[in-house]
C-alpha cells in the first residue's frame, strides 16, 4: 500500500472531521464533487452538513470562516488555487491575523493553499504565497514537503488555536507516495535535516526539497557531502535547526520557489548573516524564481523556478567561493 | 448637487408613503410601543451626549487618532440595538454608538477604547470604534468596509451547524460600503445560505466627501435586494417610530427564518465624517431637506406630542445622561494607558512558543 501527498491531505482532513465535531470544509467545488483536486474526496458524503461548497467568494469564504471561529468552530477553508487567496487577502491578513492582538479571542482557521507551479499552469495557478503571509503578523505558514508532514501538520494546523496558512505543493500531490501514514511527527515550528552533510547547507521547503535533494545527490557524485534542511514551516522559522546546519558546514545556499524580493530565502540568509555571521567560511547565496509571473509553456516554466540542475550550479559556486 | 438633493427628496417622500402606518398594520407589523420608543430615545440622547464629550475631547487634545460621531444616525442605530436580544450578533459601523449602548455595550468600553485604557476591551492596542467583545455578539470592526458582514454570516452559519436556533445576526455599513466587493460577497453568500442575517445600510448621502451619484447609479440601494434573491425595505432614518418598526420587523423575520433582510436607510450624517473635517461639500439643500431633519429632535417632539413623556423627564433623562458620561471619561482619565515594555503586548499569536523575533 502507498499513499499519495494528496491522499494524506484528505485523510488529514477526514481524521480532523472525525474526530472534532468542530471542523468543517467550506470552499469552492469542495462537496459533492471532491474538491478541484480531490483533496475533499468523498467527505461530503461521509460527513453530511460539514463539507460545503461556497460561491466563488474567497474574502466572503474566509470572513464566514473567521466568524465561525469566533463562535467555537475550527473550519478549513479551500481556496481552489493559491493565487485565488488575493482576493481573500484581507480577510486572511487584516481580520484573521489581527483578531487575537485586538481582542484576545483566537482564530482557529485554517486556509488551505494549493501553491506552486506544475508545468502549463501558467501564470495565475502556479504561485507561492508563503513569503507574503509570513510577512504579516498574528498567522502561521506551514510548508509541508512530504507526505508525512502534509498529514501530521494539517492535523496539527486545525488543533492549533491560530489562523493558519497551509501552503500545499501541487507538485508533489500525485507523484509523492509513502508507505504509511505517520503516527508520530516532529512539532510545529521545527526544521528537519533532510539529508546530512558537512561540506554546504542547503536550507529550502515544499517542492524545492525534492529538487535539492537531487541536487545533492548529484553534488555526492562529485565528491560534496551537501547538508538539506527541510524549514517544514517558514513562521515560525527554526532559526535554531539552520544555524547549526551552518555551524556544521560553514557554507549556505537557501532555495525557495517564490519571487526573489525578500521573501524565505532572504529571511533566511538574514538571520544567519547577523547571527552567525562568523560561522560562514563563503557568501551564502540564495536561489529563486525568476522576477517574472509564472511562465505557460514548459520550456518556460522549468527555467522560471530553480531545479535539481540550477541548484547544483549554484552550490558549486557556493561551495568553491 | 440639485438633482440630489430632488432624488433624496423623492426617496424620501416614498419613504413616508410605503412606510405609513396604515400599510404597517395591513402588514401584520406590530407597531413599536411607547416603551420601546422610549428605550431606544433614551439610548439615542445617551449616544449623542456621549459622541459631544468625544467631540470636545477630541478638540482638547485628549484623544489621540480619529473621532466619529453618530450625529443624525442614532434614531435607525438605536431602532438596531433595541430590537437585537442577548445571544444575538451585533456588526456595528462607525456611527452606530446608539445602536451598541443599546446592545449593551457600557460606557466605559467606548471611552476606554478611545482614550487608549489599558481596562478597556482593547487595551489600547485598537482605537476609538474599533472596538468590541466578540464573544459576546459585539464584533470589533476592522477598517475594511464590507470586511464585518461575511464574518457575521459565520457566526450565523457556526450557530445553525450547532443547533442554536433563534438568533440573529445585524451588520450596518453606509451607502459607500456597498461598492465594495466584500459587500456583494457576503451578502449574496448569505443569501445562498439563508442567513438570518439583517443588513442595514445608511445612506447618509456622502461616504467622506464622495456624493452618492458618485458612488451608485441605481435608483435607491434598496433595490439591490432584488437582484440578491432577498426582502429589501426603505425607512426614513430621521424618523424613529418607522426606524423601530421596520428594522424591528426585519429582525423579526430573519428570526423567524424569512432568511436575510436589507434595511436601507436614507438620512443625512450631521457630522463630519470624523471630527478633523469639517464638512464644507455637504450640499446646503440636503441640509435644509427633510433628510437633514435631526432624527434626536424629531423623536422627542413625538414622544412629547404622543403624551409619553413631558418636558421635566426629558430634561432629567439629559442630565442623567451627562452624568454617566462625565463620570465614565473621570473613572477612565484615572486609568492606565499599556505599558509597551510589558512583554505580552508583542505576541501576535496566542501560542506563546511561536513567538519570535521581538527580542
Amino acid at each position: 500500500m502507498s499513499i499519495t501527498y494528496l491522499e494524506a491531505i484528505r485523510e488529514a482532513q477526514a481524521k480532523a472531521l472525525a474526530d472534532d465535531p468542530r471542523v468543517f470544509i467550506y470552499g469552492q467545488d469542495v462537496g459533492n464533487f471532491g474538491g478541484a483536486f480531490k483533496a475533499t474526496k468523498g467527505l461530503a458524503k461521509q460527513f453530511p452538513g460539514r463539507v460545503l461548497d461556497s460561491p466563488i467568494s474567497e474574502d466572503a469564504m474566509t470572513g464566514l470562516a473567521i466568524g465561525a471561529a469566533i463562535e467555537g468552530m475550527r473550519p478549513i477553508v479551500e481556496m481552489q488555487f493559491a493565487d485565488f487567496s488575493t482576493v481573500a487577502f484581507n480577510q486572511i491578513v487584516n481580520q484573521a491575523g489581527t483578531m487575537f492582538w485586538r481582542t484576545n479571542v483566537t482564530c482557529p482557521v485554517v486556509v488551505r493553499l494549493p501553491c506552486g507551479g506544475t508545468a502549463g499552469s501558467g501564470p495565475f495557478h502556479s504561485q507561492m504565497m508563503e513569503a507574503i503571509y509570513a510577512h504579516y503578523p498574528g498567522l502561521i505558514v506551514l510548508t509541508p514537503a512530504t507526505v508525512e508532514d502534509a498529514y501530521s501538520m494539517l492535523l496539527e494546523a486545525v488543533a492549533l488555536d491560530d489562523p493558519v496558512i497551509f501552503c500545499e505543493h501541487k507538485f508533489l500531490y500525485y507523484h509523492l507516495k509513502a508507505e504509511k501514514l505517520p503516527t508520530e511527527a516532529l512539532p510545529v515550528g521545527k526544521a528537519r535535516i533532510a539529508r546530512e552533510g558537512r561540506d554546504l547547507t542547503i536550507v529550502t521547503y515544499s517542492a524545492m526539497l525534492h529538487e535539492s535533494l537531487a541536487a545533492a545527490a548529484e553534488l555526492r557524485n562529485e565528491g560534496w557531502e551537501v547538508e538539506v534542511v527541510d524549514l517544514r514551516s517558514v513562521k515560525p522559522l527554526d532559526t535554531d535547526t539552520v544555524m547549526a546546519s551552518v555551524a556544521r558546514t560553514g557554507r549556505l545556499l537557501c532555495v525557495g520557489e517564490a519571487w526573489p524580493w525578500g521573501g524565505v530565502t532572504a529571511e533566511v540568509i538574514t538571520r544567519v548573516v547577523s547571527e552567525g555571521f562568523d560561522l560562514l567560511d563563503a557568501p551564502p547565496q540564495r536561489l529563486n524564481a525568476k522576477d517574472t509571473p509564472v511562465p505557460y509553456h514548459p520550456n518556460l516554466w522549468s527555467a522560471h523556478r530553480p531545479t535539481a540542475r540550477t541548484i547544483a550550479s549554484a552550490a558549486r559556486k557556493t561551495l568553491q567561493s | 448637487m440639485e438633482r440630489i438633493v430632488a432624488r433624496a427628496n423623492a426617496r424620501s417622500k416614498l419613504t413616508g408613503m410605503v412606510q405609513s402606518v396604515a400599510e404597517a398594520a395591513t402588514n401584520n407589523e406590530v407597531l413599536p410601543s411607547p416603551e420601546i420608543h422610549l428605550r431606544a430615545y433614551r439610548f439615542m440622547l445617551l449616544a449623542r451626549v456621549l459622541d459631544d464629550k468625544f467631540a470636545s475631547l477630541y478638540r482638547a487634545g485628549k484623544i489621540m487618532g480619529g473621532v466619529f460621531l453618530g450625529r443624525g444616525q442614532e434614531a435607525l442605530s438605536a431602532a438596531i440595538g433595541v430590537s437585537l436580544r442577548e445571544g444575538d450578533i451585533f456588526a456595528p459601523l462607525i456611527r452606530d454608538l446608539a445602536g451598541r449602548l443599546a446592545f449593551n455595550e457600557p460606557i466605559l468600553d467606548s471611552v476606554r477604547t478611545y482614550l487608549g485604557s489599558i481596562e478597556g476591551p482593547m487595551r489600547g492596542r485598537d482605537g476609538n470604534i474599533h472596538r468590541g467583545r466578540p464573544k459576546e455578539g459585539q464584533l470589533a470592526m476592522i477598517s475594511h468596509l464590507g470586511a464585518m458582514i461575511s464574518v457575521v454570516n459565520g457566526g450565523l452559519f457556526a450557530r445553525r451547524m450547532r443547533g442554536i436556533k433563534g438568533t440573529v445576526g445585524v451588520a450596518c455599513c453606509g451607502d459607500g460600503a456597498t461598492s465594495t466587493g466584500a459587500f456583494h460577497e457576503a451578502i449574496n453568500q448569505a443569501a445562498v445560505e439563508k442567513l438570518p442575517l439583517v443588513m442595514v445600510v445608511a445612506d447618509n448621502q456622502y461616504a467622506y466627501s464622495t456624493p452618492t451619484n458618485r458612488q451608485f447609479a441605481c435608483r435607491s440601494l434598496v433595490d439591490r435586494a432584488v437582484g440578491y434573491g432577498l426582502r429589501g425595505d426603505e425607512v426614513d432614518g430621521t424618523n424613529l417610530s418607522d426606524c423601530l418598526r421596520v428594522v424591528g420587523a426585519a429582525v423579526d423575520r430573519a428570526r423567524a427564518g424569512e432568511g436575510p433582510q436589507l434595511v436601507v436607510a436614507h438620512l443625512l450624517r450631521l457630522c463630519g465624517h470624523g471630527e478633523h473635517d469639517d464638512a464644507g461639500y455637504i450640499d446646503a439643500n440636503l441640509k435644509n431637506s427633510e433628510l437633514g431633519r435631526d432624527c434626536l429632535k424629531l423623536a422627542e417632539k413625538w414622544i412629547q406630542q404622543q403624551g409619553w413623556t413631558d418636558t421635566a423627564t426629558l430634561a432629567q433623562w439629559r442630565s442623567e445622561a451627562i452624568q454617566k458620561v462625565e463620570e465614565a471619561v473621570a473613572t477612565v482619565q484615572r486609568e492606565a494607558g499599556p505599558d509597551p515594555f510589558e512583554k505580552n503586548y508583542w505576541s501576535a499569536l496566542s501560542n506563546p512558543k511561536f513567538v519570535e523575533g521581538n527580542e
